[in-house]
């Protein structure tokens, strides 16, 4: 791929994963600095900083990456806050490349960070009828649980998958992220423990399910000519693609926090259940020239472990119906032909919303430079993240060395 | 002596309040034919479409389930659980006229072992929940074979 259309990443850092309560500008430097460290530069060098917002710790939140360059220190630095629900650490990535591929800037910090309450997610509060959030909570009692336990309903009915495959995931994920340092949750588990935890919201048992978390991770991206300038240790390992996508009309698969999908019938339009998650991973292959073939490793957004499965088909790794096959073969597991989530995922993490997709990347550039201590794929030259921001945002990053 | 609470829907102009046979109020657009629920009022969803008038119509009062789920802990406010909480399931069913898919709790009564995907279901009206003077109605999917044989 040529250099226009790639950025080098110079530094990966991360605060650890947890649930401590503490502010989340906390976190965010403390992962700005690791990230900083690890490319051999200081926070003057910034030009510009791009905040991936969070929604439940007010206004500093909502402007998160004034907010950070506030806390590391004013520097007349140019600076973006954007917001796009699971997917904004992706689009403040895009926001940094974007720059970085204009010309506009040599050197941006990509930082997000949040803290969590305990519990169910909860929209925010007052009576807002035409919030479709507010109101799935109060006319349908939907909890994000719900529209996951949807899912795998769903992929049980149609393609047979089994109580145990989950928990399989389960399993897997948890020994992935035994020797993950950042890691919230570094413990094994068997199929017959996660079983036996309580169910939430059939099929998906408690320990199925994403936890919420705090947490903090943050890159440094450059310019090409500036890594090599800069004199970037090998392998330079690049972002060479980021999907933002939309959903295309008609989206038949329910999504959060709806009340119902599209409609298919207007005359024309595709028909069956054409959803969203497809779509996103395909258009960051096409802007890297690639296909999933040529992936050596991938972190998905396993908000459940049924979840995980489905996204083994939208990203490609096998075909429609398959991805119990590729799990019970051993695939997707450290050793496999394509692990998935070797860093443990959103199972051994929890999930810290504008943190988690920056999170993903930092875990492909470790992957890719051979610095996965304890979880490494060994070889691994490509790398591919997947998530989704609610019903529409997408967010996909292509890393590779 | 008994309380008499006035049914009022729980959330205005979502569905009608027929006893016999209510529906959902949703849209149809009178260009593509587009459906929407909740209404279209500004913009229809079809990127093809500039509509911005749109029918109000009453959707399919039967479907088939998509998928189905429960709620095993009571869910956050604004949630106005039953004290005792009692878990409820929720369906997701697909409307054959309209092509998309509708939620909406299931009634009292069925747990997901009585749900199968494909399952055939009609829209009732039942209590979300109740204050003094008010019971609050909300629609519910209520399963047309129940009892199937295991």
């Amino acid at each position: 791929m040529p250099d226009d259309r790639r950025v080098a990443v110079l530094g990966a850092g991360m605060h650890p994963w947890g649930k401590w309560g503490r502010h989340f500008v906390e976190y965010g430097v403390a992962a700005a600095r690791d990230a900083l460290g690890d490319a051999g530069l200081s926070w003057p060098d910034i030009q510009f900083v791009s905040g991936a917002d969070t929604i439940r710790n007010g206004y500093p939140g909502f402007i998160a990456g004034a907010t950070f360059a506030q806390a590391l220190g004013w520097t007349g630095a140019r600076v973006s806050s954007c917001y796009a629900a699971c997917a904004s650490g992706a689009v403040a990535i895009a926001n940094a490349r974007a720059q970085i591929l204009a010309g506009l800037c040599d050197v941006a910090l990509v930082v997000g960070a949040d803290t969590t309450p305990k519990g169910f997610f909860a929209p925010v509060g007052g009576e807002r009828r035409d919030d479709p959030d507010w109101l799935r909570f109060h006319l349908l009692g939907a909890t994000n649980p719900t529209y996951f336990a949807l899912y795998a309903r769903r992929r049980m009915d149609r393609f047979g998958a089994t109580d145990e495959d989950f928990a399989q995931v389960k399993v897997k994920n948890a020994r992935h992220g035994l020797a993950n340092p950042n890691a919230r949750y570094r413990k094994e588990v068997t199929i017959d423990e996660v079983l036996a935890s309580p169910v939430v919201a059939d099929p998906l048992r408690l320990l199925e399910i994403c936890a919420t978390s705090d947490g903090g991770a943050a890159l440094v991206l450059t310019s090409m000519e500036f890594a090599r300038r800069h004199g970037a240790g090998e392998p330079l390992v690049t972002v060479s693609a980021v999907s933002t996508v939309t959903p295309r009309f008609p989206n038949t698969v329910i999504e959060m926090p709806n009340f119902s999908t599209d409609s298919a019938a207007a005359p024309g339009v595709p028909v069956g259940d054409t959803g969203f998650r497809p779509s996103i991973t395909a258009a960051a292959y096409e802007e890297a020239g690639i296909g999933p073939e040529d992936v050596d490793l991938a972190e998905v957004y396993d908000l459940s472990a049924a979840l995980e499965l489905d996204w083994y088909e939208d990203i490609g790794l096998c075909g429609e119906g398959e991805a119990e096959k590729l799990l019970r073969d051993g695939a997707t597991a450290i050793g496999g032909r394509v692990p998935v989530n070797p860093s443990g995922g959103l199972s051994c993490f929890g999930e810290a919303i504008p943190a988690q997709a920056i999170a993903q990347v930092c875990e492909c550039v470790w992957q890719l430079r051979g610095r996965a201590a304890g979880r490494q794929v060994e070889g691994a030259r490509v790398a591919v993240t997947a998530n989704q921001g609610l019903f529409g945002h997408g967010s996909s990053v292509v890393v590779t060395r | 002596m008994a309380v008499t609470r006035t049914q009022v829907p729980a959330q205005e102009g979502w569905f009608t309040l027929d006893p016999v046979a209510p529906a959902l109020l949703g849209t149809r657009c009178p260009e593509c034919g587009t459906y929407a629920f909740p209404s279209a009022t500004v913009f229809c969803a079809n990127p093809a479409c500039e509509a911005t008038e749109f029918e109000p119509v009453p959707l399919s009062r039967t479907g088939r389930v998509w998928s189905y789920t429960d709620a095993r802990y009571q869910p956050p406010r604004p949630y106005v659980p039953a004290d005792p909480y009692e878990p409820f399931c929720i369906a997701a069913v697909e409307l054959a006229a309209e092509k998309m898919v509708v939620m909406g709790q299931v009634v009292p009564g069925v747990s997901v072992d009585d749900l199968s995907v494909g399952d055939e279901v009609e829209l009732v009206l039942d209590t979300l929940y109740c204050d003094d003077e008010h019971e609050y109605l909300v629609w519910k999917w209520r399963p047309l074979a129940p009892g199937r044989p295991a």
